[in-house]
């Protein structure tokens, strides 16, 4: 398959980006990344600069590859990342627009390669629980019950990808913070920092530059998780009895 | 009341005032919606200015109304700051916006608050300040003391067709406003739970049609009528 890529080139933070077309011969049993790896060797060869994009595990669970693909947060495919679209879903002469996540507080490092380190810095905040040291536990010591395991299994999903900041108009973080909220909050190791850790991990994503919810809903809409936006309505009522009632 | 200060600044803090702010403003229309029926009665206005006299003597419904119009105000005000940080906080638009996977009213709340805004200023200063300045012609009923006879200037406004126009357009405005705030006022409460989001929603999407639709109805057939 042949297709057009318009894709975004920065040199850096502080330059100016712009785009840039390139020719590519495809085959649609790639991933979308084979596609972009197919495209660097090219360029490679013709002496050119590659298309910086980021990736690790290539298999749906590092959160690392994320990018908008005509105006999709990791393309077309529902509750999938970059690395696990494949090039099937796309057509012979197709012109796709590929850009970075846009948000103020993810600025570009290069091409298509986002600093997500505001996300580290409010997991920093409070995403973390306090835990016995000494002799390891045994693993079922805990009795949970299945449905709050369950909601606490599907919060944790969440691979901090970003997408969710990707597909919000307002750049709201919301959807992450809440499915780390959400996730540490069902599970009783997570009582013990439970009033506190709502109010820090707020006021940091507030800190970062974050935009306000509008409840659009587009970040539940395109998370490759599909964490649920009742996470979000859980940190905002968990916000509110921890601003109006704790001693902090 | 510094720690409460912060919590009312912090981005939940501000959503929280919206939703209240905004959840009053939805029962003051039914009100408003209630009384505005009394222009169909086809009595020269005799119900509807005696109405207007007791919703502006009464004590209760005046320190209500004060209520109303600082919850206004902190409604405007709150939208444009969350607007404007909104806006900063994606500085670089993309190429191809992402707009498919949400609603229209969702994404232009604040463009159809301000266009709210401005039909306000427009429908404040036509009736409510006329009648602060007395701007407006008295009538006696029954040798009772004189009240505003506010239905002769609503029926005047009523009668021309651009003035339906441009309040029916409004109302629609207003429509998708609650459309999309309806519900979301109960999600930035903390209220989503699969017992009762259903419900929300149903009444939601009834109210933002139905309200809207009756008070554009209003002028529709007071001009038909005229
Ligand atoms: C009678 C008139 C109005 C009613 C009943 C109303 C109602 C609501 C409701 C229920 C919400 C949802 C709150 C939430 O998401 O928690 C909302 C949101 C909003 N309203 Fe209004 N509103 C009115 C007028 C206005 C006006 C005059 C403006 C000013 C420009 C405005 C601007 C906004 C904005 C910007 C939002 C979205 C806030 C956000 O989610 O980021 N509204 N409104
Ligand atoms: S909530 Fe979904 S979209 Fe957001 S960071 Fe987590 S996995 Fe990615
Ligand atoms: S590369 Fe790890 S999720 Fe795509």
């Amino acid at each position: 398959m042949k297709l057009t890529l318009k894709i975004w080139r920065q040199k850096n933070t502080n330059s100016h980006g712009k785009f840039e077309n390139y020719q590519i011969t495809a085959d649609t049993h790639m991933s979308f990344l084979e596609m972009l790896d197919v495209l660097n060797q090219d360029l490679i060869e013709q002496g050119k600069d590659p298309v910086a994009f980021e990736h690790d595990c290539r298999e749906g669970i590092c959160g690392a590859c994320g990018v908008v693909i005509d105006g999709r947060p990791h393309g077309v495919l529902k509750g999938t990342t970059t690395c696990q679209l494949h090039m099937r879903f796309f057509k012979d002469g197709d012109t796709i627009t590929i850009e970075p996540w846009r948000a103020s507080a993810f600025p570009v490092i290069k091409d298509l390669v986002v600093d997500r380190s505001a996300f580290d810095r409010i997991i920093q905040a409070g995403g973390y629980v306090s835990v016995n040291t000494g002799q390891a536990q045994d693993g079922n010591a805990i009795p949970i019950e299945r449905d709050t395991a369950a909601k606490a299994f599907d919060a944790a999903a969440c691979i901090g990808c970003g997408a969710c900041v990707a597909a919000c108009p307002n750049a709201s973080a919301m959807l992450f913070v809440s499915a780390k909220v959400s996730h540490l909050f069902h599970l009783p190791q997570g009582k013990v920092e439970d009033e506190s850790r709502v109010m820090s991990m707020v006021t940091q994503m507030d800190k970062e530059g974050f935009g306000n919810c509008s409840n659009v809903y587009a970040c539940e809409a395109e998370c490759p998780k599909e964490i649920s936006v009742e996470n979000i309505a859980l940190m905002n009522r968990r916000f509110i009895k921890s601003s109006l009632t704790s001693n902090k | 009341m510094n720690w409460f200060i912060a919590f009312l600044k912090s981005s939940l803090g501000k959503k929280l005032i919206m939703s209240l702010t905004g959840l009053f403003l939805m029962i003051f229309l039914v009100v408003h919606l209630s009384g505005n029926f009394q222009l169909l009665l086809q009595d020269e206005g005799k119900n509807f200015n005696l109405y207007t006299k007791f919703m502006t003597t009464n004590p209760v419904i005046k320190a209500v109304s004060y209520l109303l119009y600082i919850f206004i105000f902190l409604h405007t005000i709150q939208g444009m700051v969350l607007w404007r940080q909104n806006r900063a906080a994606r500085k670089n638009r993309y190429a191809v916006p992402v707009t498919k996977t949400s609603s229209f009213a969702s994404r232009n709340m604040a463009y159809l608050g301000m266009i709210i805004f401005i039909f306000l200023v427009i429908h404040l200063w036509q009736f409510w300040f006329q009648m602060k300045i007395g701007g407006i012609g008295m009538i006696t009923y029954d040798s009772h003391e004189p009240v505003n006879n506010l239905y002769e200037v609503v029926a005047y406004a009523f009668g021309q067709w651009w003035y339906v126009l441009f309040y029916v357009i409004c109302m629609i405005f207003l429509g998708y406003h609650l459309m999309h705030g309806f519900q979301s006022a109960f999600q930035s409460l903390g209220i989503n739970h699969k017992k009762y989001s259903p419900l929300i929603k149903g009444i939601g999407m009834i109210y933002s049609v139905v309200v809207p639709l009756g008070f554009a109805a209003i002028p529709i057939i007071v001009y038909l009528l005229r």
